[in-house]
């Protein structure tokens, strides 16, 4: 066992992974909105990784490099120097290097290309999102990154696996999961079920000022769609409270005035 | 010049499906075009269906190996078609397919993609306009497309399906799918399929049980409350993360987003997480023994109390509505 592995490094250790990750608010975040509803207000909002892509897709890159699978683990960010900060908590959990191509989201289509044009020049053969930002919900990115690559997509991974070249996935289908192999190169969007949460140690954190963070322009500026304005979703103004004692009632609330049942 | 992508499952066209038909006939109506549907591995029942959702052209692809296989493929197939239909909206519902193959098209198409959409597009020349959820259900916001080419995705359960007397010219795919190009081998399916259930993402009904259940042995009064109502059922993170429940019940900001009818919370806190995934939903009931828990603030309907005593009288009451009904 021990010498197969080790030839499995011998043999792959030059197998890179690529991890987009994006910069979200605080899930505790309340959202708000300014410029006359059209800007995302910031102001005093905490801004960490997007949690799928830290806790499933980096975190197993992370695992993969550690179990000698991969030789090095870089992350992606498309996004101005606010994200900067974000982007170092990811070197502090371990990731070799990262790259922000300089300029704003949200458009999929315009952080996909960049980043298909950037794993296409560096040679990456593993790229692993998260399945969709808990900002944009658009879980589109990785689908479009495998577009203009060309690789297939494996969606919703729960599990991953890689023996050499040949990855073993489990994913989400309609209706269930399955297993599937594909060999490298492809993309694939995580989902929960493929690592653990990581609290990042004393090494991590100090070693994060010092790993190398590349800032590279935008190739074009090509983007398809735009946010001409937001509102903020009408909360629930009233809980009628029913006595548990006549449960009846709510029986009849809900097929009378929720029209429910 | 609308093309809109559906699906069968389970022996019938996917309740998603036959909204983002209606909801491309709608489009069509507006924008003064025609409509097609792209049906795989249909029947005729199942066409017919299609039409009287408002399919006035049905294309048929036949393949059995297309679905659960590669993205790929699908998207080259919906690609072949829409190029030979001239689509200019291209509509898929945002489920776990249209995840995967809409962008894929949008990066081939140059077409501008806006996923999950939830209300009818404002069209003007060239410009269209659509609102999506975003920071999970916390806001909305007006999306604007131009490309000359257009993907929308819509958001299940975001409009009740209207069937009329429509029906549909079918027609067979007559592009090329080669199955011999794909690098990905299925090896092992496994289904979700507990009795029937109707899949959380799609499921009008939904009974959802959290931490405040003590242990996955008293989960027999929530499958029961579900079973009663023909819901399905869904959990809280920590009863997925403690292996109470399959994972796949799991819904809120990082579990499944879902928006039925009826959601009922029993003994869930309701942390901002969890109403991430469940603040769409139309009615929402709390069963609760603390008065402060957060989730009455995020309901419509709050019973304060022992879910222990609750659950088993609120059975026995939807028995006693549903032997009136009859
Ligand atoms: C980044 C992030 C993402 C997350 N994503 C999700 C997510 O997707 N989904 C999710 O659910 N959570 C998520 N969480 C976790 C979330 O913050 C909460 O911890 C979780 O939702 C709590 O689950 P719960 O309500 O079942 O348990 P608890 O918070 O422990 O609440 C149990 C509730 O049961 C009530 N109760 C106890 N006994 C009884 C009884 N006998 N009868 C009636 N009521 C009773 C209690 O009053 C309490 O309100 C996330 C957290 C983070 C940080
Ligand atoms: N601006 C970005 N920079 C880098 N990666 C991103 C960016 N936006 C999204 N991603 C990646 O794409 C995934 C899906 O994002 P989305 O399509 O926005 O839901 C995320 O989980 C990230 O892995």
């Amino acid at each position: 066992m021990a010498l197969f592995s080790k030839f499995a490094n011998q043999k792959f250790n030059t197998m890179k992974i690529l991890v987009p990750i994006s910069n979200v608010p605080d899930t505790t975040t309340k959202i708000a909105f300014t410029n006359g509803d059209t800007e995302f207000n910031n102001a005093g909002v905490q801004f960490i990784i997007n949690p799928y892509d830290e806790w499933y897709a980096l975190v197993r890159a992370l695992e993969l490099k550690e179990a000698g699978k991969a030789e090095k683990v870089t992350v992606i960010h498309v996004g101005l120097a606010d994200s900067d900060a974000t982007i170092r908590k990811a070197f502090a959990l371990g990731v070799d290097d990262g790259v922000r191509i300089d300029n704003e989201g949200p458009d999929a289509f315009f952080v996909a290309e960049q980043i298909a044009l950037f794993a296409k020049e560096n040679n990456y053969d593993l790229i692993m999102t998260g399945k969709e930002t808990i900002s944009y919900n658009g879980s589109s990115v990785g689908s479009m990154i495998a577009g203009f690559m060309d690789l297939p997509l494996i969606s919703l991974a729960t599990k991953f696996d890689l023996e050499g070249n040949k990855a073993t996935i489990e994913h989400d289908v309609d209706g269930g999961t399955q297993v599937v192999e594909c060999d490298l190169p492809l993309v694939v969007s995580c989902a929960k079920g493929m690592a653990e949460q990581r609290i990042p140690n004393m090494k991590g954190i100090m070693g994060a000022r010092t790993k190398p963070l590349t800032v590279v322009a935008a190739t074009g500026n090509e983007k398809l769609s735009n946010i001409k304005s937001y509102t903020l979703s009408a909360g629930r103004t009233t809980c009628k409270m029913i006595d548990e004692n006549n449960i009846d009632e709510l029986v009849h609330l809900l097929h009378t005035e929720a029209k429910v049942i | 010049m609308i093309l809109v992508y559906t699906e069968i499952n389970k022996g019938k066209v996917k309740k998603a499906s036959l909204e983002a038909i209606n909801y491309g006939a709608k489009i069509a109506e507006l924008t003064n075009s025609s409509i097609t549907a792209i049906a795989i591995n249909a029947d005729a029942a199942q066409l017919e269906e299609m039409g009287k959702a408002g399919a006035k052209k049905i294309v048929t692809v036949n393949n059995e190996s297309l679905i659960g296989l590669d993205s790929m493929l699908l998207s080259s197939t919906v690609e072949q078609i829409a190029k030979a239909e001239g689509s200019k909206i291209i509509v898929f519902s945002f489920d776990i397919t249209g995840k995967a193959v809409a962008p894929r098209l949008s990066a081939r198409l140059k077409a501008g993609l806006v996923a999950g959409a939830v209300d009818y597009p404002t069209i003007n020349g060239n410009s269209l306009e659509v609102s999506k959820n975003v920071f999970s259900g916390k806001a909305t916001a007006v999306y604007s497309i131009n490309s000359d080419v257009k993907i929308i995705s819509l958001l299940p359960n975001s409009f009740p399906v209207k069937l009329g007397e429509n029906t549909a010219t079918i027609v067979d795919f007559s592009g090329n799918i080669n199955l011999s190009s794909t690098r990905i081998v299925v090896k092992e399916k496994k289904s979700n399929d507990v009795g029937g259930m109707i899949p959380l993402p799609e499921a009008e009904l939904v009974v959802s049980a959290g931490r405040g259940m003590k242990g996955p042995e008293n989960w027999g009064m929530i499958e029961e409350l579900a079973n009663q109502l023909r819901a399905t059922t869904a959990c809280s993170r920590p009863v997925a993360d403690m292996h109470w429940r399959p994972h796949h019940e799991h819904v809120g900001q990082t579990g499944v987003a879902i928006r039925p009818n009826l959601y009922i919370a029993i003994g869930i806190s309701g942390a901002i997480q969890h109403l991430a995934g469940v603040n769409g939903s139309k009615t929402i009931v709390v069963i609760n023994s603390d008065k402060d828990a957060p989730f009455f603030k995020s309901a419509d309907y709050g019973i304060l109390g022992d879910a222990f005593t609750i659950v088993p009288k609120l059975v026995e009451s939807i028995k006693k509505f549903k032997a009136n009904q009859n």
